[in-house]
C-alpha cells in the first residue's frame, strides 16, 4: 500500500469512506511527517491536536462532510481562532485572532482538520518566500546533482513545499498577483485561483483588496476541485463576495475538450524566457488538441503593461491596508519613545521587513497629493484596458493557455534586484488584474530536473473549463516526478 | 521625474515608518528604479477610458441595520500590546 502521506485527497477520502484506514491513521501519518520535516521550514506553527480532533470527529461519524478525515495546511494569512496568525511578519508576532476566516471555517465545516500554519512571504509580498520573518521555506526539490537550497516560490511557498513534500495532502493559498500559481509551478503541484469574489476575503489578512483571492493547492486537478468547492461560497461579511451558487466542479470534471477553443496569446512569447518553457507551452497546445480542443491565436495587446499596472495598484492598496499596524490593537509595539507618533513610526520601522516597507513607500507615493492621477488613476485606466483585452479574447476562445512562470525555481539568495523578482509574475498578473480564474498544472521537468508549470486562464466564473483543461493536461503530461527525500 | 531624498523622507513620514538617513539614501535609487519602470504606462493612450473600480461587475449590497455579533471586548483586547480599564492604551499624547 502507498504510504498515506503520498496519497491524493480523493484517494484519502475514498479510502477513509471505504474503511481501508481511519481518519486517525491519516492524521497521525501527516503529523509525524510534519514533525520530521522541520528542515524545510514550511510550517510556522504545528497543530497536531487540531488534526487529531477533526480525525476523531470523522472516525466517530460526527463529521460527514466532503473533507471528513482530511487534514490540511493553512497559509499563515488566514485568521485561525486561537492559533498564531502573523502573515509571516514580525509586526503581527503573537497575534491570536478571536475569530476564524470564512474560508478556513468552510473547510472545517466540511470536516477538515488543520496540521498547522504555513510559512509565506511577509504579507504575501514576494515570489520566493525570502521575505518571511520566519526565514525562507526550502523547496523539497533540488537541481540534479546539486544540494543548493531552492525557493519554493511565493508567496504561498510554505503551502507549495508542504504539498510537494507530502507533509500536507492539500493547503490553502492566496493569490494577489500569482502567489498560488507561481509556487505551484515551482513545486510541481496544482493550484487554482478562482474568479475574484468566489472565496470570501473575510478573515484573510489584507494585502491588495481588489486583487486578493484564496484558492487551493494540491497534488492533482481533482483535489483542487474538491477543495475549491469547500472553500467557495457567498459571505455577507465580504462586500465583494459573489452571491452565486458554487458549482459541482468535481462531479463535472471531464478531460474531453471537444468544441473548446484554446486561446494562445501571442504577446506571451517574450524575450529571455528559456527555450524549455516555450517548448513545454507548444507541447501543452498539442495535449489540448489531443483532448479535442482547437487552438486559436489571440491577442492581449496590453499584456506588457500588466506588471507596471500591478506595481502601482497593489502597493497603493497595501499602503492603505497596512496602515492598521500601529502598535495599538495587536502585535508588536516599540516602547520607550516620546510620543504617540514616534511609537507608530518606531513600531512600523521595527515590525515591517524591507520588501513590505518598499511597497508601502511606493504605495504612499503614488497615492500622495499631486501624483494620484498620474499614477493611480492612470493604472486603474490601464487595468480597464487589460480587462477589455480579455473580454474580447473570450469572444474567440474558451480558455487561454500560457506558461505559468518565466523560469523554474531559483536558488535562495540568487535574485536580489526587486524588479527582477517582480518579473516572476509576468504571466500570472494579467489574469489577477482582470479577476479571472487561473490555474497552474505541472507539465514536465526542465534539464536540471525541476518542475515547470502550464497556466490556464478562464472566463469569469468558468472555473470548470479551467479545471477540465487542467485535467486534460494532467492526464497527458503523466507528471509523476517527486522530489527525492533529503530532509 | 526622479524622487529626491527629501521626498523619500516626506513619504516615510506620511507612511509613519522611522528611517535613518542611510536607509533613505539607499531607498531613493530603489524607488526611482521602480517608479521609472512603472512610468512606461504614460505611453498607453487612455483617453476616454473610465478607471476600473470593480473587477467583477456587481451591485453593492445593503444589509439590515442590526447587531449580528459583538460583545467580545475582552477577547479583542487580549491581543493589545497594552490595555487598561477595558480600553486600548497608548503613550500619553498631552504634553
Amino acid at each position: 500500500m502507498t504510504e498515506l502521506t503520498a496519497k491524493t485527497i480523493a484517494e484519502l477520502r475514498d479510502g477513509f469512506r471505504a474503511r481501508e484506514f481511519t481518519a486517525r491513521e491519516i492524521a497521525e501519518s501527516f503529523n509525524a511527517a510534519v514533525a520530521a520535516a522541520k528542515t524545510l521550514n514550511a510550517y510556522t506553527v504545528e497543530t497536531p491536536d487540531d488534526a487529531l480532533a477533526a480525525a476523531e470527529a470523522a472516525d466517530s461519524g460526527k463529521s460527514t462532510g466532503s473533507l471528513a478525515g482530511i487534514p490540511l495546511g493553512i497559509k499563515d494569512l488566514f485568521a485561525t481562532k486561537g492559533v498564531d496568525t502573523t502573515a509571516g511578519s514580525r509586526i503581527l508576532k503573537g497575534f491570536r485572532p478571536p475569530y476564524e476566516s470564512t474560508v478556513s471555517a468552510n473547510l472545517r465545516k466540511a470536516g477538515a482538520g488543520m496540521l498547522g500554519k504555513l510559512n509565506m512571504d511577509e504579507f504575501a509580498m514576494g515570489s520566493s518566500n525570502e521575505t518571511s520573518a520566519y526565514g525562507p521555506v526550502i523547496s523539497p526539490w533540488r537541481r540534479k546533482g546539486s544540494n543548493v537550497g531552492l525557493t519554493p516560490g511565493g508567496s504561498s511557498g510554505g503551502s507549495a513545499a508542504a504539498v510537494a513534500a507530502d507533509i500536507a495532502p492539500g493547503a490553502t493559498g492566496t493569490d494577489t498577483g500569482g502567489s498560488i500559481r507561481q509556487p505551484a509551478a515551482f513545486a510541481g503541484i496544482c493550484g487554482i485561483k478562482p474568479t475574484y469574489g468566489r472565496c470570501s476575503r473575510w478573515g484573510i489578512v489584507s494585502f491588495a483588496s481588489s486583487l486578493d483571492q484564496a484558492g487551493p493547492m494540491a497534488k492533482t486537478v481533482r483535489d483542487c476541485a474538491i477543495l475549491l468547492e469547500a472553500m467557495c461560497g457567498f459571505d455577507p461579511k465580504d462586500s465583494t463576495s459573489l452571491d452565486v451558487p458554487v458549482p459541482q466542479w468535481e462531479a463535472n470534471l471531464s478531460s474531453n475538450l471537444s468544441g473548446k477553443r484554446v486561446g494562445i496569446p501571442r504577446e506571451y512569447r517574450i524575450d529571455g524566457v528559456p527555450g524549455e518553457i516555450n517548448a513545454l507551452w507548444d507541447q501543452g497546445i498539442e495535449w489540448l488538441k489531443d483532448a479535442g480542443a482547437t487552438p486559436v491565436e489571440i491577442s492581449l495587446p496590453h499584456t506588457k503593461y500588466a506588471l507596471p499596472t500591478y506595481y502601482i495598484i497593489a502597493p497603493a492598496e497595501a499602503s492603505s491596508n497596512l496602515a492598521r499596524y500601529d502598535g495599538v490593537r495587536y502585535g508588536l509595539r516599540v516602547e520607550g519613545v516620546k510620543s504617540l507618533d514616534d511609537m507608530y513610526s518606531a513600531t512600523r520601522a521595527e515590525g515591517f521587513g524591507a520588501e513590505v516597507k518598499r511597497r508601502i513607500m511606493i504605495g504612499t507615493y503614488v497615492l500622495s497629493a499631486g501624483f494620484y492621477d498620474a499614477y493611480f488613476t492612470k493604472a486603474q485606466k490601464v487595468r480597464a484596458l487589460i480587462k477589455e483585452d480579455f473580454r474580447k479574447a473570450f469572444e474567440q476562445c474558451d480558455v487561454i493557455l500560457t506558461p505559468t512562470a518565466p523560469s523554474a525555481a531559483f536558488g535562495i539568495g540568487e535574485t536580489t534586484d526587486p524588479l527582477a523578482m517582480y518579473l516572476n509574475d509576468v504571466f500570472a498578473v494579467p489574469a489577477s488584474l482582470a479577476g479571472l480564474p487561473a490555474m497552474s498544472v505541472p507539465g514536465g521537468l526542465d534539464g536540471q530536473g525541476l518542475p515547470l508549470g502550464l497556466h490556464l486562464i478562464g472566463n469569469e466564473l468558468d472555473e470548470q473549463t479551467v479545471l477540465n483543461a487542467g485535467l486534460a493536461i494532467e492526464e497527458r503530461a503523466g507528471f509523476t516526478a517527486r522530489p527525492e527525500k533529503w530532509w | 521625474m526622479p524622487v529626491s531624498t527629501e521626498q523619500v523622507r516626506h513619504i516615510a513620514k506620511l507612511a509613519r515608518i522611522a528611517m535613518s538617513d542611510a536607509e533613505i539614501e539607499r531607498l531613493a535609487p530603489e524607488l526611482n528604479n521602480i517608479l521609472g519602470w512603472v512610468e512606461q504606462l504614460a505611453e498607453v493612450s487612455t483617453d476616454g477610458v473610465e478607471p476600473l473600480t470593480a473587477v467583477i461587475d456587481q451591485k453593492l449590497r445593503l444589509r439590515d441595520d442590526v447587531v449580528t455579533e459583538g460583545n467580545i471586548r475582552d477577547e479583542i483586547l487580549a491581543n493589545a500590546p497594552e490595555a487598561q480599564h477595558g480600553f486600548f492604551a497608548v503613550p500619553k499624547v498631552i504634553e
